[in-house]
């Protein structure tokens, strides 16, 4: 696939969600606009799965541990073909298996029930782990993070056990976006300088603009090659890339657009012509 | 009755003893000889909880993730999710008393194969004091849908459901630090479904798990030397609970007392008495720590001071037939 066919894809990923979002009346809006590149390059490119078949054993994993962003998961699923777009719509109603945060059983192809911020890593870690056991050296676990969720204590302690371990088929994202639900993270908790603080736990580090689909795809696989270490991908992201209105702004953090911002946006969207990245360069 | 084969030596004074985290520990290295994907993590508490034995067996086998009680069992419900099956293992009060929300979320909800273990629980931890002897520890895991939760009463109990757990589905079992009575022998039958009947009697039923198990039966041969029959229920398995044969029993003796070295809101006695509530409304007494912390002391000391002993259940019982004698209760019968 090439890269303006996955800005355009990505492009419709962002749409989708809009349009989720609006039809739900509740959920999260900046961080899903934000992770649409990483996750369109994580299905489309890098992770070896099957839509087909999401139980297949030798699947790579999709750890997704900031759970509220879960509707540019649940897009770029949809999209990639795990199931119809149109259940896209059903997101967080009655019955529906898109559940405003991600619950494993419920839908096939999510690896983990999360929403309760910080325990991904450690999971994501404890499947390396047990394929370390295994000798299991071709398969690799993806875990998806956001900043605000290191605050949590439950991220450090995985960090030093990947590590401990050498967790090497371990490749965590970190969406730096820089806002938490109340404000800048350096505002409510300050988490720089964290390149130094992964490093210093034994990880290697990668930074790359969150948004451009070339450095995204080449730090997956860079991270592979990595031996005897986990790694963390620092993707610098906007919060609600793509729709002017919503972007930088913690206040989109929680809340999903009204009917009217909702036409404002996806009118944004559909006339970049999936050329995000130029327009905002 | 069937023969349970319990000790012969239970109404001797030298009767056997040993740490219920004993069983456990040989319990899990059996369990790892049966099953491969038997793999075990602790949080810096290797001996104390007995995993030692499974570590130096099975090394690739065993993971040790720090003080850190989070990572213990979210860890877990990872190398769950990967086809392992793990049991993690800490003090209780850290895990699940530290953890609870990782367990709900990582491991009820998201239906992982994952075996909490906790150990050093009740007053009976002794010297290390409130902080160190876990109380709510039933409470906490009875409470999640999808757990089972098991509190043997004696090491080769717990040996037997450590074995048995190792299958499908989350679990939390209860272990204890000092030595406690042997009641059962490997004989004694055991299963995840059935809370068994150690001593039958017509006037009053006990309801025990863990160590106060014992301290029933020893109640129990205290009040038949006064014409007082009890009979003991071991219920080892406090949820899902055997409601047939609780009830069976208190339909009998229509009087009830429960005995755990636990909060009795919500636990062993929180659960007993719902069920009564629903289905048979009967005078209950609930021995077990009443809405408050232990303290440092001797074990021995600690249990007597919080009435966790035999006499105190056979008072328990005396007064209840006291009630028992009421013309509204006994024109019930």
């Amino acid at each position: 696939m090439t890269t303006s066919e996955l800005e355009e894809l990505a492009n419709t990923i962002r749409q989708d969600i809009i349009k989720m979002l609006v039809e739900a009346g509740s959920g999260h809006s900046a961080g899903p606009l934000g992770m649409a590149d990483v996750f369109t390059a994580l299905y489309f490119v890098v992770l070896k799965h099957d839509p087909k078949n999401p139980d297949w054993a030798e699947r790579d994993r999709l750890i997704l541990s900031n759970g509220h962003i879960v509707p540019v998961r649940y897009a770029t699923m949809a999209r990639a073909g795990y199931f119809p777009v149109e259940e896209l719509m059903t997101l967080r109603k009655f019955g529906s298996r898109l559940q405003g945060h991600p619950e494993r059983t419920r839908l096939p192809g999510l690896e983990t029930t999360s929403g309760p911020l910080g325990s991904g890593l450690s999971q994501a870690s404890g499947i390396a782990k047990a394929w370390q056991m295994d000798g299991i050296r071709d398969r690799w676990v993806y875990c998806a993070m956001s900043d605000g969720e290191q605050d949590e204590g439950n991220t450090w302690e995985a960090a030093m056990f990947a590590a401990k371990y050498k967790l090497a088929n371990l490749i965590a994202i970190t969406d730096r976006n820089n806002i938490q639900i109340s404000g800048p993270t350096e505002q409510v908790m300050p988490l720089e300088n964290l390149r130094e603080k992964w490093e210093a736990f034994g990880w290697h580090v990668i930074e790359i603009d969150g948004h451009n689909f070339t450095q995204i795809i080449d730090a997956c696989h860079f991270a592979k090659t990595i031996e005897n270490q986990p790694v963390m991908i620092i993707a610098h992201t906007i919060p609600g890339k793509g729709v002017d209105f919503m972007e930088y702004d913690f206040h989109w953090h929680g809340k999903p657009p009204n009917a009217e911002e909702a036409r404002k946006a996806l009118n944004e969207l559909r006339t970049l012509g999936g050329r995000i990245e130029s327009e905002h360069q | 009755m069937r023969d349970l084969h319990l000790n012969p030596k239970l109404y001797e004074k030298d009767i056997e003893q040993e740490a219920i985290r004993s069983g456990f520990g040989r319990g899990l290295v059996a369990a790892g000889r049966k099953d491969e994907r038997v793999v075990a993590l602790c949080a810096d508490l290797t001996e104390s909880t007995h995993m030692d034995g499974f570590a130096k067996e099975f090394p690739d086998r065993f993971v040790d993730v720090g003080v850190a009680e989070q990572n213990l069992v979210t860890a877990a419900a990872g190398m769950a999710l990967a086809g392992k099956i793990p049991f993690v293992s800490s003090y209780a009060a850290f895990s699940p008393g530290r953890n609870w929300e990782q367990i709900r979320t990582t491991i009820c909800l998201n239906e992982t194969n994952v075996k909490i273990v906790g150990s050093h629980a009740g007053v009976s931890v002794g010297p290390d004091g409130a902080t160190h002897q876990m109380l709510e520890d039933i409470a906490l895991m009875r409470v999640l849908p999808r757990m089972r939760v098991v509190v043997p009463c004696d090491s080769i109990e717990a040996e037997k459901a450590t074995i048995a757990l190792a299958v499908e589905g989350a679990a939390y079992i209860r272990l204890a630090r000092e030595k406690t009575p042997v009641v059962t022998t490997k004989e004694t039958p055991f299963d995840l479904d059935e809370a068994l009947v150690l001593r039958e009697g017509a006037d009053v039923t006990i309801i025990a798990c863990g160590p106060m198990v014992y301290q029933a039966l020893m109640a129990a041969e205290l009040l038949s030397s006064e014409g007082i029959e009890a009979e003991v229920i071991n219920c080892a398995v406090i949820k899902p609970l055997d409601e047939r044969a609780i009830l069976a029993s208190v339909r009998k003796t229509r009087l009830v007392i429960t005995a755990e070295e636990a909060q009795a809101a919500a636990g062993l006695g929180g659960t007993i008495a719902e069920l009564l509530g629903e289905h048979e409304p009967l005078p209950l007494l609930r021995v077990g720590m009443q809405d408050r912390f232990g303290e440092s002391g001797k074990p021995a000391e600690l249990m007597a001071y919080f009435h966790l002993t035999a006499p105190y259940i056979a008072e328990h019982a005396r007064k209840l037939l006291g009630m028992k004698a009421r013309p509204r209760v006994a024109a019930k019968r």
